[in-house]
């Protein structure tokens, strides 16, 4: 049986555009269904304004799985809302009560400038992956499955890593804007693997370094543990540290041959 | 849609090619904000083994007057007559001063940046889920304990404010005479508000080091499943031990146990 929720105030950031100085506006939506997911509810609202003739709401949204990492949202002081180890789209609005006033923000750094009210631009993520999120492999025809032994222990270990969306949740999360636990994932799901140990050191010397440019530094608060949809551990932020400085030496020695 | 980013750090389009500055090599570590946390920690490190040994040696203090001169007079002395006496204690004071800049450095250049990497602050009210008082803390207990270290300075090592420090005093038994170094920690605790300033400091010292100490493990990635339940208590216990023998110091000197 779904229930109806009544009168919710929403305070929503609305920008202009990139340069443009924003503010909250107040809107409230009613008989709201409990089985709605949060992006529903903003559905709901942008019908209503659009049939008023106001501008919608500019939220960013893709799969509403919880798979592409697309949504974002600050929701009341949480990025991704009150619930533990989901994106925005799975959060549903039975997490609310009647009267809510619900505040929504845009997640807030320089590396993520604002596009439009709630929509930031997330590329320097894009910029942290190209400086060495990859593997070289082989062009060619398929190669067979399985054909690299892997301990199902460390099979699990990277995939715990490889879980990493790229929502931005962590910086948005992180009270000095740090981008180290999606560039740490990044960094231990290739470095946990046979097929990342090629270019294990280069791959972290020139990913920190990249991450260095636009984002702040941890200060090991965890914020960013908490709030990723993934669940992603603190622990692929060591495993970077430890890398970058065993790389920092590995590099400067394989630098020194001429 | 454009996808452009600008900051002030520049525009960034495109593939992005990483520019190498050519810097000697610990200078190119320390360039990086993970370099940086390595220094905070290193510096840290030093820092508590000097917090540790301080208070075990000043614990001298309830074996009496001789006792605790015996052991000041000793430091002053350290590795006499291989080295002039007063080097080694100074060799020993450069490290910790090079260490605590380094730490305020970092310290510094670190929060400059996270300032930079959130220009905007968050228009509504943060709802921090794991975040702590002390880590929250970090830099107003850093400020508070250097503002501290500078009045213990000018009190108990430079006598600045303190008209018995640098006095001579000859225990019963002893040749020459030795600095009074118990005499002028009881002048100076028998000031209410002196005692008061250093168990609030040392408290805060504590609270810096729950979260510092904790801090150091993941900073230089030393992560293992196996002790990582152990870091915390670590922590814990370290600040625990530093401050329960600051802070019996002066409680024991107002209590009149020490005096």
């Amino acid at each position: 049986m779904s229930n109806h929720l009544k009168n919710i105030t929403l305070r929503i950031w609305r920008q202009a555009g990139p340069a443009a100085k924003g503010n909250f506006e107040t809107h409230v939506v009613d008989e709201i269904t409990d089985e709605a997911s949060f992006l529903e509810m903003l559905d709901i609202l942008n019908d209503k304004l659009i049939t008023e003739g106001k501008e919608a709401v500019v939220f960013d949204h893709d799969c509403r799985e919880g798979i592409c990492g697309t949504c974002s949202l600050m929701i009341d002081g949480q990025a991704h809302g009150p619930q533990r180890g989901t994106a925005t789209c799975q959060l549903h609005m039975r997490k609310f009560k009647d009267n809510d006033t619900i505040t929504i923000e845009p997640w807030r750094a320089s590396a993520f400038p604002i596009i439009k009210d709630l929509m930031v631009d997330r590329s320097a993520f894009d910029r942290i992956i190209e400086s060495g999120g990859y593997i070289t492999a082989e062009t060619g025809g398929a190669p067979d499955a399985n054909l690299i032994p892997i301990s199902k222990i460390v099979a699990d270990a990277a995939m715990d890593s490889a879980a990493c969306i790229g929502c931005g949740a962590c910086v948005a999360a992180c009270p000095n804007g740090a981008a180290n636990l999606f560039t740490g994932a990044k960094i231990a799901h290739l470095s946990r693997l046979p097929q990342g140990q090629a270019e294990r050191y280069s791959r972290v010397e020139a990913m920190v370094e990249t991450m260095d440019e636009r984002f702040g530094s941890c200060t090991n608060h965890g914020e960013c543990e908490a709030a990723c949809p993934k669940e992603i551990s603190i622990d692929v932020i060591a495993l970077m540290n430890k890398d970058y400085r065993k790389a920092k030496f590995a590099n400067r020695k394989d630098l020194a041959r001429k | 849609m454009a996808q452009v980013v600008t900051s002030h750090r520049g525009p960034v389009t495109g593939t992005a090619t990483h520019k190498r500055t050519k810097r000697p090599f610990l200078l190119d570590l320390y360039s990086t904000a993970v370099g940086k946390k390595y220094v905070m920690g290193i510096t840290g490190v030093a820092m508590m083994g000097f917090v540790l040994f301080h208070m075990i040696g000043n614990l001298k203090m309830y074996a009496g007057a001789a006792g605790l001169d015996h052991y000041a007079h000793f430091l002053q002395t350290l590795l006499y007559p291989l080295a002039p006496k007063g080097w080694v204690l100074w060799i020993l004071r450069g490290g910790l001063i090079s260490m605590l800049f380094l730490h305020l450095h970092a310290a510094w250049s670190l929060t400059r940046l996270n300032r930079h990497a959130r220009p905007m602050k968050y228009q509504s009210k943060r709802d921090y889920q794991i975040a702590n008082f002390a880590s929250r803390t970090m830099r107003w207990t850093g400020i508070i304990v250097l503002a501290f270290i500078s009045w213990h300075l000018l009190d108990l090592t430079f006598g600045v404010v303190n008209s018995e420090a640098g006095k001579m005093i000859t225990h019963p038994g002893d040749e020459e005479s030795v600095k009074a170094v118990y005499a002028s920690i009881v002048y100076s605790f028998q000031r209410t508000p002196v005692a008061l300033f250093y168990v609030v400091a040392n408290i805060l010292l504590g609270i810096h080091l729950f979260h510092g100490a904790w801090s150091i493990f993941q900073s230089f990635g030393l992560n293992n499943p196996r002790f990582n339940s152990w870091t915390r208590a670590f922590a814990t216990g370290f600040a625990s031990i530093v401050v329960i023998g600051n802070v019996s110091f002066p409680i024991s000197v107002m209590a009149g146990i020490v005096g």
